[in-house]
């Protein structure tokens, strides 16, 4: 079809086009378009009906009263949207969403970049250590956060029992308001560095030899004046990039919260999803589940810009 | 080559290096460790506070009998296959021909149609739950495998992977396809998927392991214990039956998890494209 | 004093050997170029000469110094790279001001920040940064200092990686093919200045290439290696007109030397392509041996007789001053190519039967073992020695 295109493009741009060749070119062109649409239509149908329509009901609903069953809606502007940021609830789910991501995105860059150090660092065993690491990415998270409960319970749990036997305090850490947040960043960071860690071992296969021995040659050739002249610095971009998404996996943090502690204590644990999870199918709140949305919306999507310019920046660094 | 960064190490720092290694990586394995062990325990064992990884009186048989029989552990697992198998067909059948379209046909809309792809790749399926919970509850599906399964069928990340790797096939290649008389239907299935098969397995396993693993959606879609895939129905387990009964239900967590791991464990190099290539999104 | 002493160096990545016994004295200034296609061995050896990698067996000596397992930055030694290997996140002053710091500077005045306010830092810095603008004003890169690698082009890049090794004034100037990523005019251009390079600086440079007409062109002398072992180290006019080793004069010269097998009748005369050359030389009959004739040694000559080849024109080519003729001769399969002065050669075409005539002394001898077989240069010279291998 596009060699017969092509060739009959290539007649059309020479003088003389007969109207049998502009009859072909234009039976080609609706041929080759037809076919188009006949394959990527069933996709075209379901995004828009999967993800442009309720995009956009989401932005519509927000603007209502809506509750779900109810008959009868009327439009409220922006008073979902008062009503969430002046609620303590979403105050709170919105500061522990970034708690948690202020701890989970370094703990998660600097153990992966670590971890992948010291695999890259020798030649024996780099599958074995990179299959333990990347082991919890993958594995279950609901199911894991339940070995977790077990782990951390308060009497019984491996935690609290090796705390206890070095003399150390033990606390309630899923109970208790001051600890359950990092305790669930920590298991953020459980789970996420192994991905983090398969990342930089790619960017650090990246490298070129070459500029290990210019600087051998050059004489930064210690360990730490290697990292600091070519390992670190290479790795800047790929780390921009572990950064946006580890943050974007941190946001969309929802199955521990809520297997392990529902938001609580109070409101200590409620991060973003799990918020709009409730309020939306457990509250039945329609209106104000729908503002939640638009504003967790807002905040993956200028990450997931910021991105995007991050890897049209990396396109730039050679 | 003998790589100047990759050199052998001396002998301390190999020493050094392995045991950092080994330190983090035991950290890392402490949970399944755990879960395993306490899955062969008796209930008088794991409340008397001990270290020990295997138990006095092995109590394995009984503990995943139970898990096995008590709650519809084989449906969940049952139901996880079932799903997960068809969002990975139907995500095939939709987004190949798709990509087809985008990477190698010139129609008008097609800059529309990519540009739609990409803004779709922006949005967290979260945000789209409760719009899909009403047209669900509207076209009456839910609380079936059908609710499960809709909201995933087209995955505008796979027809951008897919429309990367056709772009990187030559056009040549399907010029001689359509001499043979291949119609655009065939040359999608016959040439591009078969050629893109890496890719297609990469997307393949990136999909299992999310939809395996997902909990937030099935949560919203269903309600029968029947149709529950497994992390929904492990927590059910969980909040239903088990309690604080952590023999049976650290057996029910490892079952859950097992299928995964033991994939990952027996083709690595392609679970790690997979979720990485996924990372691009 | 920088002159290089290379002693039976062996190298061997596992079970392959990349080096075999290797010896090589260079003088110091001279400009040694090691020429061999790829997978000879010689950007192993210059690894070697630049302590990036450790050689199997045998020593090496730069000056008076004994430098096995000294690391690069102690060996007085600059490289640069066929990658050209700049960091693209720094700028060209930065690039080529590391090697000075890394020297210079303790390793607390490196640091970020702190390292600014130890004392000495700043008197330090400024003679750097001083120093790297002298070296880039001289190679008139100076307007580019604040670039990126990245931003540069292909031409800038090599100069800033010349800059880069230049600027702490090595003793050795290493090179690996730092040429083979420019384009072709490029290359003749850089080709002219690094050799202009070599003279102002005087000190000693290797180069390493698989490119002849470098070799030829910038060397003082010419290291010829193949699979590991040096066949001959000669000057390039040494090395293209009396080679040592049949793969020498095989590997030199474009295009390639005629090479025909021959037999050594009782009279003197070889035997080969239908016709016999006079040997200058007493062997034993029935030797074989090749006769290598470049492709400028023939004249036309009117009638076959001794040390005339004739055959039947193939192909010819027209080069403008020259004009390759390639000549079919009985018993080889590979047709023979002279090249003729186009303006001396008459109109020649294909098929015609074409008379080729070589004066014995442009005759290269090869033993059956591919060692060359030359006449001893006393006045009758009609004694063959065997030179010894290198």
């Amino acid at each position: 079809m596009s060699i017969a295109a092509s060739s009959a493009e290539q007649q059309a741009g020479s003088a003389s086009v007969t109207p049998a060749t502009r009859a072909a070119l234009r039976r080609q062109r609706i041929s080759e378009t037809l076919a188009a649409w006949a394959l990527a239509g069933p996709a075209l149908l379901l995004l828009v009906t999967l993800f442009f329509l309720p995009v956009f009901a989401v932005f519509a609903i927000a603007l209502t009263d809506w509750q779900f069953g109810a008959s009868s809606l009327s439009f409220v502007g922006f008073d979902n949207f008062r009503e969430v940021f002046a609620d303590e609830g979403f105050r709170a789910s919105l500061i522990n969403t970034i708690l948690y991501a202020v701890i989970v995105v370094p703990g998660t860059i600097m153990l992966g970049l670590v971890i992948a150090l010291l695999i890259e660092s020798g030649k024996s065993c780099r599958a074995f250590y990179r299959a333990i690491h990347f082991l919890p990415f993958m594995a279950t998270l609901t199911a894991m956060a339940i070995a977790w409960e077990a782990l951390l319970h308060p009497t019984i749990g491996l935690v609290n029992q090796t705390l206890a036997s070095l003399g150390l305090p033990t606390a309630n850490w899923l109970r208790d308001a001051n600890t359950v947040l990092p305790v669930l960043a920590m298991i953020g960071i459980w789970q996420n560095l192994g991905y983090a860690m398969v990342l930089f071992l790619a960017g650090l296969k990246s490298i070129p030899q070459d500029l290990y021995d210019a600087a051998d040659i050059d004489g930064a050739d210690l360990w730490l004046d290697r990292l600091r002249t070519v390992t670190l610095p290479m790795l800047g971009p790929v780390t921009m990039f572990v950064f946006i998404v580890v943050a974007l996996r941190a946001f969309e943090t929802f199955d521990t919260v809520q297997v392990l502690t529902q938001g609580g204590p109070g409101h200590a644990s409620e991060m973003l999803l799990f918020t709009l999870y409730r309020e939306s199918f457990e509250y039945l709140r329609t209106g104000y589940g729908a503002s939640v949305a638009v504003v967790f919306l807002a905040i993956v999507v200028t990450l997931t810009l910021i991105q995007a310019r991050v890897m049209d920046k990396r396109v730039h660094y050679q | 080559m003998s790589t100047q960064h990759t050199r052998r190490l001396a002998l301390p720092s190999a020493i050094l290096r392995h045991t950092a290694l080994l330190a983090t990586g035991a950290l890392i394995l402490i949970p399944f460790v755990w879960m395993v062990s306490l899955s062969i325990k008796p209930p008088g064992e794991i409340f008397r506070a001990s270290f020990s990884f295997w138990p006095e009186q092995f109590y394995g048989l009984e503990n995943y009998t139970r898990a096995l029989t008590e709650a519809p552990l084989p449906q969940y697992m049952l139901n996880g296959v079932i799903v997960c198998t068809m969002i990975v067909v139907l995500q095939v059948a939709v987004c190949a021909p798709a990509a087809y379209a985008l990477a190698k046909l010139d129609f008008p809309g097609r800059n529309l149609l990519f540009a739609m792809v990409l803004i779709a790749l922006l949005l967290p399926h979260e945000v789209l739950a409760l719009p899909l919970f009403i047209l669900g509850y509207q076209i009456g599906i839910l609380n079936t495998y059908a609710a499960l399964i809709l909201p995933y069928i087209v995955s505008p990340f796979g027809i951008f992977l897919f429309r990367q790797f056709f772009k990187t096939i030559p056009d040549d290649v399907i010029h001689a396809a359509r001499l043979d008389g291949l119609s655009e239907f065939a040359i999608v299935w016959k040439i591009m998927v078969p050629m893109a098969l890496p890719a297609i397995i990469a997307f393949g396993i990136f999909s299992v392991v999310s939809h395996w693993n997902s909990l937030f959606w099935p949560l919203i879609a269903v309600r029968d214990q029947n149709l529950m895939p497994p992390p929904l129905g492990i927590m059910a387990f969980k909040n239903e039956e088990a309690g604080n009964d952590y023999g049976p239900l650290m057996a029910a967590a490892t079952i859950v998890v097992a299928p995964l791991i033991a994939a990952f464990l027996s083709a690595q190099r392609w679970f790690v494209e997979g979720l990485t290539g996924g990372a691009v999104k | 004093m920088a002159e290089i002493s290379i002693r039976s160096m062996r190298k061997s990545f596992g079970a392959t050997s990349v080096l075999k016994d290797v010896a090589l004295e260079i003088a110091d200034g001279e400009f040694l170029t090691l020429l061999g296609p790829s997978g000879c061995g010689k950007s192993t050896l210059l690894r070697i000469l630049a302590g990036l990698e450790v050689q199997t067996g045998g020593s090496l000596a730069i000056g008076e110094r004994v430098v096995d397992g000294v690391r690069p930055k102690r060996r007085d030694v600059a490289m640069v790279f066929q990658s050209y290997a700049l960091y693209p996140h720094m700028t060209v002053l930065e690039n080529m001001a590391l090697p000075l710091r890394m020297r210079r500077l303790s390793a607390w005045q490196r640091l970020p920040l702190v390292g600014r306010l130890l004392p000495g830092t700043k008197v330090t810095a400024d003679q750097i940064d001083q120093d790297v603008r002298r070296t880039a004003d001289a190679l008139s890169i100076g307007h580019l200092l604040d670039r990126k690698p990245g931003q540069l082009s292909g031409g800038q890049r090599q100069r800033v990686a010349v800059g880069r090794a230049m600027v702490r004034q090595p003793a050795v100037f290493l090179m690996d093919e730092p040429l083979s990523n420019l384009d072709a005019k490029l290359r003749v251009q850089m080709r002219a200045e690094i050799k202009e390079l070599h003279k102002r600086l005087g000190v000693t440079f290797v180069y390493v290439t698989h490119d002849q007409s470098e070799a030829m062109t910038m060397s003082d002398r010419v290291a010829v290696m193949l699979d590991g072992e040096l066949l001959q180290v000669a000057p390039p006019q040494e090395i293209y007109a009396d080679p040592d080793d049949r793969r020498v004069a095989e590997f030199i010269g474009s295009p390639k030397i005629n090479m025909l097998e021959a037999k050594l009748r009782e009279d003197g005369f070889a035997e080969t392509a239908g016709t016999s050359f006079s040997i200058p030389a007493d062997l034993a009959h029935g030797t074989t041996l090749a006769l290598g004739i470049r492709p400028e040694a023939f004249h036309l000559v009117d009638s076959h007789g001794e040390n005339v080849l004739t055959g039947s024109v193939r192909l010819t080519e027209h080069m403008g001053s020259d004009l390759y003729v390639h000549l079919a001769v009985p018993g080889s399969d590979h047709p023979v190519i002279a090249r003729l002065l186009a303006e001396r050669a008459p109109h020649i075409t294909s098929g015609q039967t074409l008379h080729l005539g070589v004066k014995p002394e442009r005759l290269l001898l090869f033993a059956a073992d591919g060692r060359r077989l030359r006449p001893d240069n006393r006045p009758n010279g009609t004694v063959l020695r065997m030179k010894e291998h290198a």
